[in-house]
């Protein structure tokens, strides 16, 4: 039997020296619950299952020239995150409760908690949470665990994503959910001012946000925190290469989606969601924390610290029920981002801006095509406003080998004619030249 | 050993992103830019490549040795799956591409692996349906208390309260307070079990549900698991099934005709995707029939023709809990071995790690304490108050393994058993691996009574040694910051 070790002779031999029989390891099930055998077909050889699944891989269409980003991008990969992530020490490992043999995941995690902050210009990370919507949510109970009010305020340039989640989570919960509405691409101020008040425990916004603009919160920050509320910011980690950070628009936590960091899209993960905030709010931050100490000699090791905030010793009373995290994707980003380093990301953000810069011109060619938000600026995603309705023209550019980008009506009502257009450095010149002349011949 | 930041070179690079001539530059205004530059290492590739094969020895997993950690089913992860998470086919599909027009015609194979593991978990646990999206088996119970919350929303049931054993995981109480219920808990009998008389006091007309692991977290099955819900469905309460301890049952006996209405399984820990030092992990949700409206959005449904869609109109759900469809890669690596396994598989894996928790159960019990000592199934829980007496602690115990090359037990918990060690040896394991075990458990235990100071000044075969966790805590260091 695949992964079983013992031989049936052994099974017996283990048996007879406890004065057992399988059967009776299993009298403690009451009869009529046992089931009466499975519907399930038999084992296959891994032979057969690799296959298998060859063949429904085959059956997913991945070699279309991809524009479609969304918060989710097809970053390029560099060999050597894989190499070093699947060394088995790490990845068959679990939270590392062994301190001494788990210096290696505990260091790395120090490491990951220090590039976050480092990336984001913020004071502690956590360990990672799911994925960029868990951490925004997170954000927000935690918003309401520091200031004692009930209302958040999420504007609406944030992902409708992470938006929809928000709604489901707080739902049972009592909370003043308000969405604002912005205006001309980016947050309205005058909205905000509305909403915020002593009430108010957060107010999150996204940079770049959904509609791939950029934007500068520092009036926002200062606005909220007249008001004793929280700024959270949510961002794009790539584009931290050249975009001014949350930490110094005075974001007081900062969350995002780090799939972008080396892990591949996978249909939807898994991803890894990051949180950042300032040291004066660390109790009350969700989610493992390694602090570094020393041994009984002075050596300097790891450990996981600040445990009186997790559910395995406060329970009911935990800053959140989230336990198992993405430890090995927060590896993966760490991996990554050392691969690149302080010079790297830069290079690659500017290539991602450049591209996506001479993916705007070479759009804007196109007879009625045009930009949805001319005024603003953007890194590597922007909206285009097309003559016809959005969808229309994806399907035409499906059946051309293309995914032209995400069509905006999808969560925004009045948007049909708008497709939210991505590009990474993975994508050629030539490849965009030639997306221009498809999109123009489809219209 | 240095932390990565600290050896840095100025003006070193590792890897180098692509360039591109003859594009414009970045369209980003001095005031959306940012200043400096973030303080990343400076570092060769073969720098990252060392630093982190460094780390990598300074960590212990599954494919290191023996991992007997209680209630965490440390069982070999096939490397089969690891090679088929990385197919392009799956590793590079977008996960928005359903949500193009036609989209769902772009992931067909996909969507055909989230049906069929579906199905499979359905029969396995005897449930009417799974969400596959739950992140983590935290999520699913969370996931799983606010369709518990829906129900009661509908039939107009004004609860607030959701019962749980004491023997409980942390996450179950962290979870259902989360979902917005108050948490009452109920304690376990002489014997390990739920203590009916105190479940019958606790039971009225607020009770939402109760959460409850079966088999428990010390190992046992609950024989009384019918009357308990019946008692719970009299006040039309749910039953909640954490699903952390199915190992044992897979094909012997299902959730489903324990009388649960709701089930969360650990695809990490039952079906053999590895932990990753502490995720990812993914944690479906199984419903019974009258549930089943109330998954999240969206669930892959199948048309006549065979092609697969995904099902977004769902009036009455609970609404969006993931961004989409899981944690696909996870799920892939679980129906790989769903499908290794097959039916008799699952069938042996529930018999050995059955096995295995009983033979070092028996063969240990005369040199430890066992506060339940019948029958286990996939783990067994020892006590060591007869060593503490003597000075030498669980956590004692935990180091001096580690000296002997194993990883430890899962240590003080669960909380009802004083100096608790969890052993699940899981069924990957051979009886040699599990012998040496024994010997070293017996060796200590021997120690412990002639020489305690030889295990309590373990580890001593580590590169750091026991560390001094107070003040992590009173003063912490948390990141380098430049």
């Amino acid at each position: 039997m695949p992964y079983i070790a013992n031989t049936p002779e052994q099974q017996e031999a283990m048996l007879r020296q406890i004065g057992r029989s399988m059967e009776e390891l299993f009298r403690d099930i009451p009869p009529d619950l046992r089931a009466p055998g499975l519907s399930i077909p038999p084992g296959l050889a891994e032979q057969e299952v690799r296959n298998r699944l060859a063949g429904m891989a085959a059956r997913n269409k991945v070699d279309l020239i991809g524009f479609l980003g969304g918060g989710f991008y097809d970053h390029f990969i560099p060999a050597a995150v894989p190499a070093l992530v699947s060394r088995s020490e790490f990845y068959t490992a679990y939270t590392p409760y062994q301190p001494e043999i788990s210096q290696g995941i505990l260091q790395a995690i120090y490491e990951y908690q220090s590039a976050i902050c480092r990336l984001t210009d913020m004071e502690v990370a956590n360990a990672s949470l799911y994925d960029g919507g868990t951490a925004l949510y997170e954000a927000i109970m935690m918003a309401l665990r520091v200031t004692g009010r009930p209302r958040i305020v999420v504007d609406d340039t944030v992902s409708p994503i992470y938006r929809t989640m928000i709604r489901t989570y707080t739902g049972n919960l009592g909370i003043e959910l308000v969405e604002t509405r912005s205006r001309g691409g980016l947050p309205d101020r005058d909205e905000l001012r509305k909403h915020i008040n002593d009430r108010t425990a957060a107010v999150a916004v996204q940079n770049p946000n959904f509609f791939g603009c950029l934007d500068e919160f520092s009036d926002v920050a200062d606005l909220v925190h007249k008001h004793g509320a929280l700024l959270v910011v949510s961002c794009y980690p790539i584009s931290l290469g050249l975009v001014k950070t949350p930490g110094a628009m005075g974001a007081d936590i900062v969350v995002g989606e780090g799939q972008s960091l080396g892990i591949p899209l996978g249909f939807g993960g898994p991803y890894l969601g990051f949180m950042a905030t300032r040291l004066g709010h660390v109790r009350k931050m969700p989610g493992r924390i390694v602090g570094r100490t020393v041994d009984g000699q002075g050596r300097q090791g790891f450990v996981l610290t600040l445990q009186t905030r997790e559910q395995h010793i406060r329970r009911e009373k935990a800053t959140s029920n989230i336990c198992t995290n993405e430890g090995l994707c927060a590896l993966t980003a760490l991996v990554y981002l050392s691969l690149l380093g302080k010079q790297g990301l830069v290079e690659l953000a500017k290539t991602c801006a450049e591209k996506a810069s001479y993916a705007g011109k070479r759009l804007l060619e196109i007879r009625d095509v045009r930009m949805r938000f001319p005024k603003r600026y953007y890194f590597n995603e922007f909206v285009l406003e097309l003559p016809v309705a959005a969808d229309r023209v994806i399907r035409r550019l499906l059946d051309k080998g293309f995914a032209a980008g995400f069509p905006l009506v999808r969560y925004y009502p009045g948007m049909a004619r708008s497709l939210l257009v991505a590009v990474t450095e993975k994508r050629t010149k030539e490849e965009i030249d030639l997306f221009a002349h498809v999109l123009e011949v489809s219209l | 050993m240095k932390v990565i930041f600290e050896k840095s070179v100025p003006g070193r690079g590792g890897v180098r992103p692509v360039r591109q001539e003859g594009c414009p530059p970045p369209q980003i205004a001095p005031h959306l830019a940012r200043e400096r530059p973030a303080e990343l290492p400076e570092l060769s590739e073969l720098d990252v490549v060392r630093h982190f094969t460094e780390l990598s020895r300074r960590n212990f997993g599954v494919d290191s040795g023996f991992y007997p950690l209680g209630s965490c089913t440390m069982k070999y992860n096939p490397k089969m799956a690891e090679q088929i998470a990385g197919y392009a086919g799956f590793a590079s599909l977008h996960p928005l591409l359903p949500q193009l027009p036609r989209g769902e015609m772009l992931v067909q194979g996909a969507l055909a692996v989230l049906h069929e593991i579906d199905l499979a978990l359905r029969e396995i646990c005897g449930m009417a349906a799974f969400t596959l999206q739950p992140l983590a088996g935290a999520h699913g119970e969370l996931t799983g208390a606010m369709i518990i919350a829906a129900y009661h929303k509908d039939r107009g049931n004004r609860k607030t309260t959701i019962l749980i054993p004491d023997s409980a995981h942390g996450t179950n109480p962290a979870s259902a307070a989360i979902a917005g219920y108050q948490v009452q808990v109920v304690p376990s009998d002489p014997s390990g079990y739920m203590d009916l008389e105190a479940l019958r006091a606790a039971l009225s007309e607020r009770v939402a549900g109760l959460m409850l692991t079966n088999p428990n977290t010390l190992g046992l099955f609950d024989p009384h698991i019918h009357e308990i819900s019946d008692l719970v469905h009299g006040v039309d309460g749910l039953m909640y099934y954490d699903g952390a301890n199915l190992n044992p049952l897979l094909g012997r006996c299902r959730p489903g005709d324990m009388g649960f209405d709701v089930v969360h399984i650990n695809l990490h820990k039952t079906f053999a995707t590895p932990h990753g030092g502490g995720g990812p992990g993914a944690g479906p949700v199984g419903v019974g029939e009258r549930l089943v409206k109330y998954l999240p959005i969206s669930l892959v449904g199948e048309r006549p023709d065979g092609s697969y869609f995904l099902d977004y109109d769902r009036p009455s759900s609970i609404g969006y809990i993931a961004p989409f469809y899981g944690n696909f890669g996870i799920l892939l690596r679980a129906y790989a071995y769903l499908l290794a396994l097959g039916r008799e598989g699952l069938l042996r894996v529930a018999e050995n790690a059955t096995l295995n928790a009983n033979y070092v159960m028996e063969k240990l019990r005369p040199y430890y304490d066992l506060p339940y000592g019948g029958l286990c199934k996939h783990e067994c829980v020892f006590s060591a108050r007869r060593q503490a007496a003597r000075g030498v602690r669980a956590l004692d115990i935990a180091k001096a393994l580690i000296d002997r090359g194993f990883h430890p037990p899962t240590v003080y918990f669960p909380l009802t058993v004083p100096e608790a060690m969890m052993i699940e040896p899981t069924e990957t394991e051979s009886k040699e691996t599990l012998d040496a075990f024994i010997e070293a458990m017996i060796e200590i235990a021997g120690l412990a009574e002639t020489r305690p100071e030889e295990i309590t000044r373990c580890p001593t075969t580590t590169v750091v040694g026991r560390l001094d966790e107070a003040r992590a805590a009173r003063r912490p260091d948390l990141a380098s910051l430049k």
